[in-house]
């Protein structure tokens, strides 16, 4: 057994992919004093990575995930071990052909060649393969094979190189040591089969073993390991003849779950296809237990047989060939996690960091970005999809991972709508006006566990009404998970007003002395405000990058609420948790559960509000940007205290009403019955989050605004910047002298019949080219795509955001986008945060 | 035609180190998996072999067998897919069937298949049982047919109505020759057991099974429990660091026989 150091700088547990890449990143950035600790031999500890397939396909249609691939190839391309072989997704259906024009989407939004191609041109490359089992393929010429573990090797020597590191293989962790501090928990020791290491920082890159590190510190990895099956098949005299590892493209059977990838003279083919095996960590075996290695766990090849014959179908004078066999089959353990996205970043745990649920294909680049996180607090590569402090509570349990993971499995190379919703372990977090908003026929998605209506099919009679105003979809695919009541009820709000349930909003109070200092050091805009006035405001990290975007209300001298969205609100309160003071004085007490949001806006809001409460809401007595308790009888006739504030996202004079969870039922149905002579009708998040939203040109956290983007970029800049210090004013002040590399412009499509005269509408994520379908290059290499789109029922347009070239952003710029491969022109309308409806914001007023 | 039948058993692989299960009753699988033992996995290709070489053009067909649970029809399936043409499964509780009773059940199929019509003239066993390691079904299965049988080779072919078996003696090379019908139980070694090819294994999911009751209940001694020794003590000998250890490495590689002297 190796000697173990009893103190490090930085622990680094796992010497997979990952942890591999971590160490090299670290050292290379400086870090002193890195210890790497195994249970396993090296260079093949045991680990996912040691059975890995280790091809990579570039092309996902997550730009984080995408970014993470493409920075990783690079690397393996650096170090010599990266072999292209091209690739090929095949489609046996049309619904799968569509799949793979959205494919080419993504492909030109990421700047990635590809191509949609014939069957006759697959089989010139892959000359066994049946060209009739398919109808076409998308070409991605720059797949290839990986030695993930010669990389790790090589990554690890590197690091040793610079006398920083040690590596200690063979070695058990048994227990990670925390000590609480005035903000929480932070690290102290990692207790090992060779003995304790003192340390304060320790990074879990133990792979589909991490929930039972993080649970030995009290933290949540909600991680599963699970089951993907493999079985090599040679030596095929086909694949015999050619030199080296692989000769000949990889193929992705899209519709049969499964893939044919060469290796030497076996084939390699596995599956997505079975049904979800899930194994719990503690039951994957010692080294000592596995036949193989602990996760190479045994085949069963009942779950295997149906993807033989398919595969068989593709490949019969290949595979039947004479003398090729099964030679090795593995039921291979990788880690699913309940979004699909790996989970990075610093937990609650003061110093202890996550890198885990990470594929062969983003190791290095998530080596590199979370060592650059832990290095300067932010990665060039925005990873908000993958930190760890995204989990709610709900989300932690490791039964919604297995539920979650069981459902999404078979999706791995399934055709996944965007907006497309889980069905298992729903009804987490009812609002409490849940029952009423059922009866009113809400369709409810999800958000942060949170039941939200989208739409109610009680306003379905407004469609008569508004006839084709509310743009009707005829396309299947673009009215999946979507209503023309929607946009019904946009046109009532912007005609009479509406009632929205916010009870998704994550809320926290920051309170103390300090709580000023907090606020105006993680905020953008002045917070330094009366009491009573509401500021909206960005969030920025240290390189001037969107951290988020949220409002924050001053409710007293040492007293100040933020309210930001569900789906981002765990991440922003673990920021702001980040820079409370030490001395614990200060505090931060998330009032999510405790307080629910209703919204109220319309030209007829303030007749409704004013019609229930004795308070003064005029414009004089109530104005913009304001927020004060008010009184608001009810039908028990016992008064509300609401904290009511004036703004809105979606363009009208009206009023969030802040109320404690206890009164909300009451609230929402005194609001509903006050409204319902105005003509207002309750209203979904469709018209919350994208109808109301998009005609106003307000930009949304995840959509337009992530790390990459910046305040002038995103045109959210004001005249002035406050005199305060905050996170990433130096680098926001060099944004404001320097000219913008792109731009963010609001577009509206010209014409919207495809070539066989069905209207299509978009969905978000398809790149805006030339007129003529010439590619775009903004200042930054990138190519524009559509961040958000919607209708814009009351403009009787389809509108798209998209960050353009500088020199595109031109209001009235005649552009295209592209929608499954087919050309619809397009036109600029904004070139700012200019709103295309209403740019006075006079119905704000 | 010959007809072999050959009798494979679902054990637990262990290759790795043996966890039993809780009650102590059995070797726990969910790590290792289960398979068919090395010493059967080569009689099975024994089996297979004779039969393509028996009857005729395309052969007689070899006929697997096995007593066990539901998932032992995974073991009928591994053989199927490398040759076996025809598959039968006595469903029963391994772990209360001793020697006796699974000879009994052996027996009692190949009187059973024999008037149907197929006899089988030679039943191939493994020499021992992977797990419960009892050494005794092929010699009591022998007695109960009342057939000569022969333990422990590694070879076995079968020409006009003789079977001739091989195997390492006490004194050297040893061959047997015996009458059919006759019983023959393999030691691994002899023959390299093929891996399943992917048409084999579509094929082999398509053969129906067929299915059967034991013919008895299990009589005689059964089992206590199981209990794992003590782990054997092992020693560790650097022999040596870098390009310096080649010497030591090449002189353990040749009294290991892994090289020649």
């Amino acid at each position: 057994m190796a000697d173990v150091p009893t103190t490090a700088g930085i622990v680094v547990i796992g010497a997979g992919i990952v942890g591999n890449s971590l160490v090299h990143h670290l050292t290379r950035l400086g870090w002193k004093d890195v210890v790497q600790i195994d249970k396993g031999a090296l260079p093949n500890p045991g680990g996912s990575t040691g059975h890995a397939s280790n091809f990579i396909f570039t092309v996902d249609h997550s730009r984080e995930i995408t970014d993470l691939t493409l920075d990783s190839v690079a690397q393996y391309q650096e170090m010599g071990v990266f072999t292209r072989s091209g690739g090929f997704e095949i489609a046996r259906t049309e619904e799968r052909m569509e799949e793979l024009r959205r494919r080419m989407s993504s492909a030109r939004a990421w700047g990635i060649e590809a191509e949609l191609v014939s069957p006759a041109f697959v089989k010139e490359r892959v000359p066994f393969i049946e060209e009739d089992q398919f109808i076409g393929a998308f070409w991605t010429p720059g797949v290839g094979v990986v030695d993930s573990l010669r990389a790790g090797t090589i990554m690890r020597e590197r690091a040793l190189a610079t006398g920083e590191l040690t590596v200690v293989p063979t070695v058990e962790v048994v227990g990670l040591d925390t000590e609480d501090g005035p903000r929480g928990r932070r690290i102290t020791r990692v207790r090992t089969t060779g003995g304790d290491i003192e340390t304060p920082t320790v990074v879990i890159a133990a792979g589909v073993w991490s929930p039972k590190l993080g649970d030995m510190a009290g933290i949540s990895i909600p991680l599963t390991p699970a089951v993907h099956q493999m079985i090599s098949v040679g030596p095929c005299p086909q694949l015999a003849e050619k030199e080296g590892e692989i000769s000949f493209p990889i193929i992705r059977d899209m519709d049969t779950f499964c893939y044919e990838r060469q290796h030497g003279a076996d084939m390699e083919v596995g599956s997505y296809a079975h049904r979800a095996i899930l194994h719990e960590p503690e039951d994957i075996p010692s080294i000592e237990q596995a036949k193989l290695s602990p996760t190479e766990m045994p085949f069963t090849s009942d779950d295997f047989d149906p993807q033989l014959e398919q595969a068989y179908e593709l490949m019969p004078e290949l595979l039947g060939a004479e003398g090729a066999e099964m030679r090795y089959a593995i039921n291979g353990l990788l880690s699913l996690t309940c979004d699909g996205n790996p989970i990075l970043g610093e937990s609650e745990v003061a110093g202890l960091w996550t890198a885990a649920a990470v594929w062969i294909k983003e190791g290095p680049g998530v080596g590199r970005a979370v060592a650059e996180w832990m290095t300067h607090g932010h990665s060039e590569i925005d990873l908000h999809h993958s930190d760890i402090a995204r989990f709610h509570q709900h989300q932690k349990r490791r039964e919604h991972t297995r539920l979650r993971t069981t459902e999404s499995f078979i999706k791995t190379y399934g055709i996944v709508h965007p907006a497309e919703q889980y069905e298992s372990d729903r009804d987490q977090r009812l609002a409490p006006m849940h029952d009423s908003q059922a009866k009113l026929g809400a369709v409810f998605f999800e958000t942060a566990g949170w039941e939200r209506p989208f739409w109610y099919e009680s306003n379905a009679a407004l469609l008569e009404q508004y006839g084709d105003a509310v743009m009707p979809r005829e396309h299947e695919w673009d009215s999946r998970w979507w209503s023309p009541i929607i946009n019904a009820e946009h046109l009532r709000m912007r005609e009479a007003a509406a009632v929205i349930d916010l009870s998704a909003f994550c809320i926290f109070d920051i309170e103390g002395p300090e709580a000023l200092d907090v606020v105006q050091t993680t905020c953008v805009a002045q917070c330094d405000v009366a009491v009573g006035k509401v500021v909206y405001t960005p969030v920025l990290d240290a390189k001037g990058g969107f951290r988020s975007d949220l409002t924050v209300m001053r409710l007293g001298d040492d007293h100040f609420r933020v309210v930001t969205g569900g789906a981002h609100g765990m991440a922003d309160r673990a920021w702001f948790t980040g820079h409370l003071p030490e001395d614990g004085t200060t505090t931060l007490t998330d009032l999510t559960d405790d307080v629910s949001t209703i919204g109220v806006w319309g030209p007829r809001a303030r007749d409704i509000l004013s019609s229930l409460t004795s308070d003064d809401v005029s414009d004089e007595g109530f104005g913009f940007l304001s927020c004060r308790e008010i009184t608001v009888s009810s039908g028990s006739g016992k008064g509300i205290t609401v904290l009511a504030s004036r703004i809105s996202y979606v363009g009208e004079l009206g009023w969030e009403l802040y109320v404690p969870m206890s009164r909300a039922a009451e609230l929402w149905d005194a609001l509903l019955d006050a409204g319902a002579p105005h003509g207002a009708v309750p209203a979904g998040i469709g018209v919350y989050g994208t109808t109301g939203r998009l005609e106003k040109g307000y930009r949304a956290y995840g959509a337009e605004l992530d790390s990459e983007r910046t305040i002038v970029e995103a045109g959210m800049q004001r005249p002035k910047v406050k005199a305060a210090d905050f996170v990433g004013k130096e680098a926001y002040l060099a944004q404001r002298a320097a000219e913008p590399q792109s731009v963010l412009c609001t577009l509206t499509v010209d014409d919207h019949t495809s070539a066989s005269g069905t209207k299509r509408y978009m969905l978000g994520g398809e790149p805006i080219l030339t007129r003529d379908g010439g590619t775009l290059t903004d200042g930054h290499g990138h190519h524009p795509y559509v961040t958000s789109a919607g209708s814009a029922p009351s403009l009787g347009k389809h509108v798209l955001l998209a960050y353009l070239p500088p020199s595109e952003a031109v209001i009235g710029n005649e552009l295209a986008v592209s929608y499954m491969e087919e050309l619809y022109p397009v036109t600029v309308g904004s070139i700012d945060a200019t709103p295309l409806l209403d740019p006075a914001n006079e119905r704000i007023r | 035609m010959v007809n072999p039948l050959v009798c494979v058993k679902r054990v637990v692989d262990s290759s790795s180190e043996v966890v039993l299960t809780e009650d102590g009753q059995g070797v726990d699988g969910r790590f290792a998996g289960f398979t068919t033992s090395a010493h059967e996995e080569c009689a099975v290709e024994l089996a297979v072999r004779i039969a393509a070489e028996d009857g005729g053009p395309g052969g007689s067909g070899a006929t697997v067998l096995t007593l066990g649970d539901a998932d032992a029809v995974e073991q009928l399936r591994s053989a199927l897919a490398v040759g076996c043409t025809a598959a039968t499964h006595v469903l029963a509780d391994p772990q209360a069937y001793g020697p006796a009773d699974v000879a009994r059940e052996i027996a009692a199929v190949v009187r059973d298949h024999a008037a149907a019509g197929t006899a089988h003239d030679l039943v191939l066993l493994g020499n021992d049982a992977a797990d419960s390691g009892d050494f005794q079904v092929g010699i009591r299965l022998a007695y109960e047919l009342g057939w000569p049988v022969v333990n422990g080779v590694s070879t076995v072919s079968v020409a006009d109505g003789v079977v001739t078996a091989g195997g390492s003696g006490p004194d050297g090379h040893e061959t047997f020759r015996l009458p059919l019908p006759a019983v023959v139980t393999v030691l691994e070694g002899g023959v390299e057991p093929r891996y399943p090819t992917v048409p084999g294994r579509m094929k082999a999911r398509k053969v129906p099974i067929e299915e059967r009751e034991p013919v008895a209940e299990p009589v005689g001694a059964s089992r206590a429990r199981l209990v794992l020794p003590p782990p054997s003590p092992s020693t560790v000998q650097v022999l040596g660091e870098g390009p310096g250890a080649a010497p030591a490495v090449v002189d353990l590689f040749e009294r290991l026989g892994v090289l020649a002297r």
